[in-house]
């Protein structure tokens, strides 16, 4: 146990003692003007010298002046996408003489090991294990994706100006446990992972790693990269106090603020889809021509559409001001009961991925300041 | 949602399919001949009774299921329609022509007889209508399946629920939605491109995005959209001109009520309501 160094020109090294133990390695990528979550083969698959700016409805990748390999924040994929499946087949049945006959379906579930996951992410894992591992919706595909997973978290050591985990004390610094945790450090010429293991399988890569016990000087360095990332949140325009947010939109149902955001939002479902708790999904049944032989599938849903909410004679919630203050305050509030947390762990992409900038931050402050009025 | 109030034949006789053409390019037929391996699928389980385009054999009505390419364009097209609808049990309107008018609705917002006037010799031949509308602007309707043209495959899912009696699974959902089903990076936020995605009907599985290109609109407006706010947003973060706004809101569906009244609104100049 312990903190340890390693050389950024041996980060190669981690990866593929990930891969020796047979685990498919997926984590960020530069693709598509983005910094996607794919699969990885090798460290040079990693966004080297990149990063992102990030506005409400804007997200651009840019070069950094240096080559650092996790200089960027959270982009248009979440980790939910290789936990909680976009869509996937639920079972399939076959008519026969002797009837209906349910066909059971055998997924391979990959050996996932996820290479980059920031502070806010593990809470988000965290928050749909909460979801898909217990008793109420427990969700078989979920649960064999998410045990064999292998975390190496990163710290954050610089903030996009829309995170806010500062806010929803989720981050930036890793706390929540993962196999390995990492920071990296740009000093000067030097470039290296303070790299530390949490769990047996861990302690098992990092002693096929060339690497040595880092330094107090060195793990200091490490510690005020990621307070500056700190720092960047509590003096942006993102920071405020998410103590009362139950209390707050339980008092707010009829507020006018939801009229005004009504107006804006396209009800899209860019937001719940980018965002890394929303866990909801449909089931679509189908035949084929024949009738013989028929399919359930899973999909990502969203509170966003009409079929979500539609039973017998139409939708429950109609129209875009019912469905956002449906999101926003299961998000923040009544999340809480259901769950014991809040959903929302402050990675802001439901700021920057909304095409017309709908920001969950400045939401709450309207709401706060309309209850004055 | 799926009417069940009419039954399909399921006794000794084969349903019988018609598909019927209107004014449109015959690029929704040519989709079901495109279907190949499952067109002899479809053979077994249905009686071709009308397919011109497939076959010159013609058999009487009543027919189980009607599939309508083509919006009403013409006063014999407004008697044909209705002729047809009187003798299908299930009438579903097939692509954007049929749905909400298609590319020829452009005269909705002009003059037809300046058009006829440029374009023929003889104007005199021409008999036809002021506008180009969808079939449910005349006739009931029991299922709408858009796109320009439509997905194969969504038409293979509609023919076999009303096969089996079960509602088809077309959600009315955005294009956003496939995009992020995907994994496609979003071409507006990434990359400031203007895409008419999160107001547009899904079902072409978000192909324009996927290859960096803006969706425009072939699937017609999705339940609930908000074309007020995505025209804003164009214009003042992504600096479209109201010209390429307008274009994009007529393209294959400027019938469609949302997009002509939003088309008309831009046109008029103000940005508000």
């Amino acid at each position: 146990m312990g903190t340890f160094l390693l050389d950024a020109r041996d980060l190669d090294a981690l990866i593929q003692a990930i891969r020796s133990q047979g685990h498919q390695v997926v984590g960020p990528t530069l693709r598509d003007g983005a910094i996607v979550y794919d699969e990885l083969h090798a460290a040079a698959d990693l966004p080297h010298g990149w990063t992102d700016e990030q506005e409400k409805g804007t997200y651009r990748v840019l070069k950094r002046d240096d080559g650092a390999y996790f200089g960027y924040a959270a982009g248009p994929h979440s980790w939910k996408k290789f936990l909680q499946l976009p869509r996937r087949p639920v079972w399939q049945a076959q008519k026969s003489d002797s009837g209906v006959q349910i066909l059971e379906i055998q997924e391979a579930v990959p050996n996932l090991a996820f290479i980059g996951v920031r502070s806010c992410e593990l809470h988000a894992i965290a928050i749909q294990d909460r979801v898909f591992i217990g008793d109420q919706y427990a969700n078989d595909s979920y649960a064999k994706r998410r045990a064999n997973l292998f975390t190496v978290a990163v710290n954050c050591t610089s903030a996009a100006s829309t995170c806010f985990c500062l806010s929803m004390d989720t981050g930036p610094q890793v706390t929540l446990p993962s196999d390995l945790a990492m920071t990296e450090v740009l000093e000067g010429d030097e470039h290296y992972f303070l790299i530390s293991g949490g769990s047996e399988q861990g302690e098992r890569i990092l002693q096929q790693l060339p690497v040595q016990p880092a330094s107090e000087h060195q793990v200091a360095l490490g510690n005020r990269a990621i307070d500056h990332a700190s720092e960047q949140m509590a003096e942006g325009p993102r920071n405020f106090d998410s103590s009362d947010m139950k209390a707050l939109l339980y008092r707010n149902f009829e507020s006018p603020a939801w009229d005004l955001v009504a107006d804006r939002c396209l009800s899209c479902a860019n937001c719940t889809m980018a965002c890394p708790t929303c866990f909801c999904s449909t089931v679509e049944d189908s035949t084929d021509l024949s009738g013989e032989h028929a399919e359930r599938w899973e999909r990502w849903d969203s509170c966003f559409t009409g079929d979500f909410s539609y039973i017998t004679g139409g939708s429950v919630r109609a129209d875009t001001r019912s469905r956002y203050r449906q999101w926003m305050t299961h998000k923040l509030a009544t999340w809480q009961d259901q769950f014991g947390s809040s959903g929302c762990v402050g990675c802001g992409r439901c700021i920057a991925w909304c095409p017309v900038g709908i920001d969950i931050t400045e939401e709450v402050t309207r709401i706060r300041e309309m209850e004055k009025q | 949602m799926v009417q069940h109030s009419r039954t399909i034949e399921t006794a000794e006789t084969k349903p019988k399919l018609a598909v019927w053409k209107f004014t449109s390019c015959d690029g929704c037929q040519l989709s079901l001949l495109d279907c190949e391996d499952e067109l002899l699928q479809l053979a077994e389980q249905v009686e071709i009774a009308n397919f011109m385009e497939a076959s010159s054999v013609q058999l009487p009505g009543p027919y189980d299921l009607s599939l309508v390419e083509g919006s009403i364009t013409t006063p014999e097209e407004e008697r044909r329609i209705r002729e047809i609808r009187a003798q299908s049990r299930v009438l579903v309107t097939i692509g954007a022509c049929a749905t909400s008018g298609g590319i020829q609705a452009l005269r909705n917002f002009a003059e037809v007889d300046d058009f006829i006037a440029a374009v023929y010799a003889h104007p005199e031949y021409i008999d036809t209508l002021k506008t180009s509308t969808p079939a449910s602007a005349h006739v009931a309707v029991d299922f709408e399946l858009h796109g320009c043209p439509i997905n194969k495959r969504q038409l293979l899912e509609v023919i076999s629920a009303f096969l089996h009696r079960r509602p088809p699974q077309i959600p009315a959902h955005s294009v956003c939605i496939e995009c992020k089903l995907r994994g496609n990076v979003c071409v507006w936020v990434a990359h400031g491109t203007p895409c008419m995605g999160p107001v547009t009907h899904a079902g072409c599985g978000a192909i324009c995005p996927a290859y960096n290109r803006g969706c425009y609109a072939c699937y017609g407006p999705k339940e609930n959209p908000n074309t007020d706010s995505l025209c804003h947003w164009w214009q003042q973060e992504l600096g479209a001109e109201k010209a390429t706004v307008i274009e994009n809101l007529r393209n294959f569906n400027s019938a469609a009520p949302i997009f002509d009244v939003a088309s008309r609104r831009q046109e008029g100049g103000d940005d508000q309501d």
